[in-house]
C-alpha cells in the first residue's frame, strides 16, 4: 500500500503543482524518493512535530494547495487531534491526513502503535471524509481522489506494505461514497474494509467451496457512508457479516447495525471486530487478530452459528 | 538604521487617533453584549492597527491585500473586527449583530467571514498555519507576507514551539509574528507563575529567528522594528503591553479579560479615552 500510495502521489504531483506532502519524520518508501528529488519544494519534513504538520498543511491549504499529511496513523490522527478538528475540519480544508499502518499492523510495537479506534474518532468530526482502501489498487484510486478533491478534509487509513491485490476482478469500479461489490452472490454477504478484507475473501472462498453463494464488498468509504448500498446488501442476503480491524463501537459494524434497525433488515447480521481492549500481545498481525476472534476458523464457525 | 531604510510612511499622530477611535468603538459594542474580551483587544490595539494600516500592503480596489493577517490569539479579534469595519470589509450590521442570532461574528475569528483568513480561538494553532501560509507564498512565488499576532499565553503551547522550529528551518523570511506580551494569563502574572518564560527575545533568536522587543503601545516603534527587519529569516516582535490598556480600571485587572463594563464604567472609560486625546 505504501508503494502504491507513493507512486500515485508522485503521478498526481507531476500533473498538479498544488499537490504537497508534509511528513513527520516518517516517509513512504517507493516513489517518494522521486517526488522528493523532482519536487523538493513540495516535500516538507516537519520532524517529530505532528501538531505543526497539521497546522502547516492547513496554512498551505488556506493558500490554495492540496497537501497530504503523512505519518503512522496514531501520530497523524490522535497526537494532533485538535489541529485535525479545528484547523482542517472546522475550516473545511482539502487536506488528506494519511494514517499509515492503521489497525494492528505494527503487531510487535505494542499498544502505542495500534490504531484501533481511528474510524470512530475521525468519523465523529463534521466535514471529515474517511477512506480505507483494501489493497494497492484501491489505495492508488483513493490517492487520486484525495489529490484532486476540494470538498474538505479526508482521513485516509492505510495498511503498511506487501498487501496483496484483491480488487483486480471487482464487479464494481472504485467510486468514493459507494460501497464496492467485489464479488456478487445471493446468500451470504461479507462487508469489510482495509487490508483485513482479505480475510473476508478467504472466508468467501471457503463458503463457496461448500456450495454457498457469497457477496463480498469493500466499504472503502466509511464517511460519507453509502447507506443505500448497505441497505441493499442487508435486504438481498439472508446472512451478513461485517469484518473490521477496529474496536466494536463507531466503526462499520455499529453503523451497519444502525441501518439494519432503520430498515428493519430481514437478514441475520453479526459484526466481527477487535474487542474493546488494548492489546498486550506480540507476534504477527494475524496472531493478534486471531486473539480477538478475527481468524478464518472462528469466522467460518460463526457463519451458521 | 541607515537613513534610506528609515520608515517614512508612518504617521504616529494618525495612528494614535485611530487607536483611540477603535477603543471607543469596542467600548460601544461592549454595551450590546455581556462579554467580548475587551482587555485582550486593548492590549494589542496598537499592534494590530500598525499591521493593518502601516505594514501590510493595502488591498487594491475590490481585491485582497497580497499580505495576510492571522489573529492567532483569537480572543483578541474585536480589535480586528473594528478595523475591518472601518475598512469596509465588515458592515455596520455585522457589528450590530456581534454574538447575536442572525449575525456572523462571534468571540473568535471564523474562516469564511469577510477579512478572516483563518479560524482561531484555541491557542497554539495560528503560528503553524501562518508558517504553512508563508511557505505556500514562497513556494508558489506569491510574494505575500504573513503577519500573525500571538498572545504570550499561547507561547506556552508546545505546538507554538513546533512552529517556531519549522519556520526558521523552512526559511520563511515572509513571516512576521508579534507577541502581545501583557504578562497576564487567567491565573496571574506570567512572570510570577512561570518565571522561566523569560527572556523571550533570546529564545526566538536561538531558534534562528530575528527577534526584537519594543513597547507594544508605541506604534512608531512597532513600525520601525518590523519594517527594519532583515527579511532573511522569520521575524518575531515581542510587544511589551498592558492588558486593558487605555482604561485605568481595566489595566492589569484580570476580570476584564472577559466581561463588559456596565453603563457607569462605560462612561468613565469614554471620558478617560477623551482625556488622553
Amino acid at each position: 500500500m505504501r508503494n502504491a500510495f507513493s507512486e500515485a502521489l508522485y503521478e498526481c504531483a507531476k500533473a498538479d503543482p498544488d499537490v504537497f506532502i508534509v511528513v513527520a519524520d516518517i516517509s513512504p518508501a517507493g516513489s517518494m524518493g522521486k517526488f522528493q528529488t523532482e519536487y523538493p519544494e513540495r516535500f516538507l519534513n516537519v520532524g517529530v512535530a505532528e501538531q505543526s504538520m497539521i497546522g502547516i498543511c492547513a496554512g498551505l491549504a488556506l493558500k490554495g494547495c492540496r497537501p497530504f499529511a503523512y505519518t503512522i496513523a496514531t501520530f497523524s490522527l490522535y497526537r494532533p487531534f485538535e489541529m485535525v478538528r479545528d484547523d482542517l475540519c472546522y475550516q473545511n480544508l482539502p487536506v488528506t491526513v494519511v494514517g499509515m499502518g492503521a489497525g494492528v499492523v505494527y503487531s510487535t510495537l505494542g499498544g502505542t502503535h495500534h490504531t484501533m479506534e481511528d474510524v470512530a474518532v475521525a468519523s465523529a468530526i463534521p466535514n471529515m471524509q474517511v477512506l480505507s482502501p483494501c489493497d494497492p489498487l484501491e489505495t492508488a484510486a483513493a490517492v487520486r481522489y484525495c489529490a484532486s478533491q476540494t470538498r474538505g478534509p479526508v482521513y485516509l487509513r492505510l495498511g503498511k506494505a506487501g498487501e496483496p491485490v484483491l480488487t483486480a476482478n471487482a464487479v464494481d469500479p472504485f467510486e468514493v461514497g459507494r460501497l464496492r461489490t467485489l464479488r456478487r452472490g445471493s446468500d451470504v454477504c461479507i462487508l469489510s474494509y482495509g487490508p483485513i478484507l482479505k480475510l473476508g475473501l478467504d472466508l468467501a472462498d471457503r463458503l463457496e467451496r461448500e456450495g454457498r453463494s457469497v457477496s463480498v464488498a469493500s466499504v472503502h468509504t466509511l464517511k460519507p457512508l453509502d447507506r443505500e448500498g448497505i441497505a441493499a446488501a442487508l435486504t438481498r442476503h439472508r446472512r451478513v457479516l461485517v469484518i473490521e480491524e477496529h474496536v466494536p463501537h463507531g466503526g462499520l459494524g455499529s453503523r451497519v447495525k444502525e441501518i439494519a434497525w432503520d430498515i428493519q433488515a430481514p437478514c441475520r447480521l453479526t459484526c466481527h471486530s477487535l474487542r474493546d481492549e488494548f492489546i498486550h500481545l506480540y507476534g504477527t498481525t494475524d496472531e493478534l487478530l486471531e486473539a480477538h476472534g478475527l481468524g478464518l476458523e472462528a469466522l467460518h464457525a460463526a457463519v451458521d452459528r | 538604521m541607515p537613513d534610506h531604510l528609515r520608515p517614512n510612511s508612518f504617521d504616529a499622530v494618525a495612528a494614535r487617533a485611530r487607536c483611540r477611535r477603535y477603543r471607543r468603538r469596542i467600548l460601544e459594542i461592549s454595551q450590546q453584549v455581556s462579554a467580548l474580551h475587551i482587555a485582550s483587544a486593548f492590549s494589542c490595539t496598537e499592534i494590530v492597527d500598525c499591521l493593518y494600516h502601516a505594514l501590510m500592503r493595502p488591498a487594491p480596489a475590490g481585491g485582497r491585500s497580497p499580505d495576510t493577517f492571522v489573529m492567532s490569539k483569537g480572543h483578541g479579534c474585536m480589535i480586528q473586527y473594528v478595523i475591518l469595519e472601518e475598512l469596509g470589509v465588515l458592515s455596520r450590521r455585522d457589528m450590530d449583530l456581534y454574538c447575536k442570532a442572525g449575525g456572523i461574528l462571534g468571540c473568535h475569528p471564523d474562516y469564511g467571514n469577510p477579512g478572516i483568513e483563518a479560524s482561531t480561538g484555541s491557542l497554539g494553532h495560528g503560528l503553524s498555519m501562518a508558517v504553512g501560509m508563508a511557505y505556500a507564498e514562497k513556494a508558489r512565488g506569491g510574494g505575500g507576507t504573513i503577519h500573525a499576532v500571538l498572545s504570550d499565553g499561547e507561547v506556552q503551547e508546545g505546538s507554538t514551539w513546533e512552529a517556531v522550529l519549522m519556520a526558521s528551518s523552512l526559511g520563511t523570511p515572509n513571516l512576521v509574528a508579534v507577541i502581545d506580551n501583557n504578562d497576564f494569563q487567567s491565573l496571574g502574572r506570567t512572570s510570577r507563575t512561570h518565571p522561566s518564560f523569560y527572556p523571550l527575545v533570546e529564545k526566538f533568536q536561538a531558534f534562528g529567528w530575528e527577534a526584537a522587543e519594543v513597547d507594544g503601545h508605541d506604534s512608531a516603534a512597532i513600525f520601525e522594528a518590523v519594517s527594519g527587519r532583515d527579511r532573511k529569516r522569520p521575524f518575531m516582535l515581542i510587544g511589551k503591553t498592558t492588558k486593558g490598556k487605555g482604561v485605568s480600571y481595566m489595566e492589569n485587572v484580570p476580570i476584564w479579560h472577559y466581561r463588559s463594563p456596565n453603563r457607569q464604567e462605560f462612561e468613565t472609560a469614554l471620558k478617560e479615552l477623551e482625556a488622553e486625546a
